[in-house]
């Protein structure tokens, strides 16, 4: 396979992510967005679907955020079945 | 006037056969040329049907265009072009021919009007295909094209039976919707899942494609399963089972691809994610399905080529795809990370850009239909795509611990195709409504960007992405690998094949030892001396049944001295040996 021939390692263009305080400012930012993303909810009138619990407020957020976590909980309880070391098939 | 058009395959065909005359320069603008003319072409193609044949008896058609074929054709083209614009480093020409020809069996497929011609590119599509996972020319790359060719062969064969099934039951060869339910439509349907990759024969798909080549990767994630995707469209449109398997598909890839570790088996654990949400507009079957199907597929093909792409730069650059050997990217393939981080949220359905667009027409259509499950299922399924393709291949890949490697961007033919893919992202995300303009089954009447939906979306993805956060050490990568079915055939078959050995090689020898070596030979010693044989065996009975074996030895003696001087008539062992020879052949022949 092709390989890159030039084994010089390229210029660093940004270390944004290295530095603590960027990430405390992107998570601020992203907490912001949170609070902002729900804030609406309160003050307008919204469509159900199916049940009267979808026009709560930041029923999609919870429903989102519970999701995942269960998503989450279920692949890890699934993976101390099915994971196994790299070499599983090569083993005789 | 269409019968005097060009097929579209045929362009691939003959681009592949052309390679192998042409110097490198030729090659190179031969690739792209081929694929922007087909498209042109496809733009071209006016509704009917041509290239009529016979075969069997059967008028054939192998260019049927309509609506849905050419939607397809331009999604193939186009796709096709980026792809070959990302390959264009390529300077050997065995993996572009297997390229061309896959592609052009592809499109083949999707113009067939009947399904003898859609069974001959289904099959061409396997076999070149199979060429792009040999062409990374490694021990791993060998064994996993074996198993893709084979489970590919198995699918082919339940379409042919099916197929000949239907034709004996019908006696017709058309491919339309199929309304019979019945043993010949269920093999063509299982025919289509197994390119589908719907489980349980969803494994080839997560084995072959991550062992395919930088370039042969990115192709191949386009044409088989969505091939597929098409065919189920035009015959199994509205079969509810199809609902059940696209929301187990949905499910089954998140799951899968959250254990993964390897960046290209993420990707391909997605395709069958993404594939599930088409199978169950499919399922669902009312025209905003279907086209929301469509609509998914055209989107997908082009989003899920880029994050191939990207995922792609970074193993041709760093020669690693495991997470766990990456991280930190971003500092020195900044474009690449931003390419492949559109191609991550456009997969999420993230508001601008083209998931969002296609996939709730959908989730919509179930909800018309008042399917709760679906709607549920669905929505759970579009958080975790964020999750599991959307967050975790960018921040692993590109973010998460600095592994210290300091690769720079790919060649600029890689950046300007995902620059391509990216710019498509975004229009499809945007302006809708030319897609929306050429989706086959009645006109859309779909709104993504309401003001309402649109903020349900963001809560979705971006408290999606507070879980992934809040729960980053649960998905600590490791170098493992997750068993799938491809185990049945892998290890199951080992263990399968062990057992037999066992259990019939055992019965075998045990035979040999019996019937072989002691039967014969205990035969061989009764008929050395027949006569003296018979007479010392009746002694004995005799004697045993009286009681008296005083005079048993003396008596045996006797009639093996008599034997052994031939006293006893050659007639009588002559006798036996008939005998034994009727018995023998009575129950040999009887």
């Amino acid at each position: 396979m092709a390989m890159n021939e030039n084994k010089k390692d390229a210029k660093v263009v940004t270390d944004w992510f290295d530095h603590p305080q960027n990430i405390k400012r992107l998570k601020i930012g992203f907490y912001l967005v949170l609070v902002l993303l729900v804030l609406p909810d309160l003050f307008m009138h919204k469509h159900t679907l199916f049940s009267s619990v979808e026009a709560w407020p930041g029923f999609y957020a919870v429903f989102g955020f519970v999701s995942c976590v269960v998503i989450i909980l279920v692949s890890k309880l699934v993976g101390f079945g099915l994971k196994q070391k790299e070499d599983y098939y090569d083993r005789q | 006037m269409i019968a005097s058009s060009l097929h579209p395959s045929l362009l691939f065909f003959a681009g592949a056969l052309l390679l192998w005359f042409l110097p490198l320069a030729g090659r190179r603008v031969l690739i792209l040329l081929v694929p922007a003319a087909a498209f042109f072409l496809i733009s071209q193609l006016e509704a009917g049907t041509a290239y009529n044949y016979q075969m069997f008896g059967f008028d054939l058609n192998l260019l049927r265009v309509d609506k849905l074929s050419k939607v397809f054709g331009y999604v193939f083209t186009l796709n096709a072009f980026a792809c070959f614009l990302f390959g264009q480093h390529l300077k050997e020409r065995y993996e572009h021919t297997a390229s061309l020809a896959y592609i052009g069996a592809a499109l083949g497929a999707v113009f067939a009007a009947d399904l003898i011609s859609l069974y001959m590119f289904w099959e061409v599509m396997a076999v070149t295909s199979t060429f792009l996972v040999l062409a990374r020319k490694t021990e791993r790359s060998y064994r996993a094209a074996f198993r893709y060719v084979m489970v590919h062969i198995f699918g082919g064969l339940c379409l042919l039976a099916g197929i000949l099934l239907q034709v004996n039951a019908t006696g017709s060869v058309a491919f339309d919707g199929f309304s019979l339910h019945g043993l010949p439509t269920y093999l063509i349907l299982i025919g289509f899942l197994v390119n589908a990759a719907a489980p349980p024969m969803n494994a080839w798909l997560s084995d072959a494609y991550p062992e395919a080549t930088v370039t042969g990767g990115v192709i191949m994630t386009a044409y088989t399963t969505k091939t597929a995707v098409y065919t189920l469209i035009r015959g199994f449109a509205g079969w509810e089972v199809l609902m059940v398997v696209g929301c187990v598909m949905a499910i089954y890839g998140i799951i899968w691809a959250i254990l993964e570790n390897d960046m290209r088996r993420i990707l391909a654990y997605s395709i069958m994610n993404q594939v599930g949400f088409m199978i169950c507009g499919i399922g669902i079957g009312t025209a905003m399905a279907l086209n929301g199907a469509v609509a998914h597929a055209f989107a997908h093909i082009v989003y899920k080529a880029l994050l191939w792409m990207s995922a792609g730069s970074v193993l041709y650059m760093t020669g690693k795809s495991k997470c766990t050997d990456l991280g930190g990217l971003y500092k020195t393939m900044p474009l690449t990370m931003i390419f492949g981080t559109i191609g991550a949220l456009a997969i999420s359905s993230f508001p601008f850009l083209s998931g969002y667009t296609t996939k709730p027409m959908i989730i919509e259509a179930g909800v018309h239909e008042g399917f709760f499950w679906v709607w549920l299922v669905l929505e759970i399924a579009s958080a975790g795509v964020f999750l599991h393709a959307g967050i975790k291949f960018p921040y692993f890949v590109f973010f998460a611990k600095d592994k210290g490697l300091r690769p720079g961007e790919p060649p600029k033919h890689m950046l300007l195709a995902m620059a391509f893919m990216s710019f498509v992202c975004i229009f499809i995300g945007v302006f809708p409504q030319p897609l929306y303009n050429i989706l086959p089954f009645g006109s859309v009447e779909f709104h993504a960007y309401t003001f309402e939906h649109t903020l349900n979306q963001f809560q979705l993805l971006m408290f999606s992405a507070l879980a992934f956060f809040m729960l980053l050490p649960l998905l600590k990568r490791t170098e493992t690998i997750s068993i799938d079915t491809d185990w049945f055939y892998r290890k199951g078959g080992k263990l399968f094949v062990s057992f037999v050995d066992q259990v019939f090689n055992g019965i075998n020898s045990w035979a040999n030892e019996i019937f072989a070596k002691r039967f014969p030979g205990q035969l061989a010693r009764f008929f050395d001396e027949p006569g003296g044989n018979l007479q010392k065996h009746a002694l004995q009975l005799i004697s045993e049944l009286s009681g008296d074996e005083s005079l048993l030895t003396d008596r045996k003696a006797s009639v093996e001295r008599r034997s052994r001087f031939g006293a006893y008539p050659v007639g009588g062992g002559v006798l036996l040996a008939v005998l034994a020879v009727a018995a023998l052949s009575f129950f040999c022949f009887h």
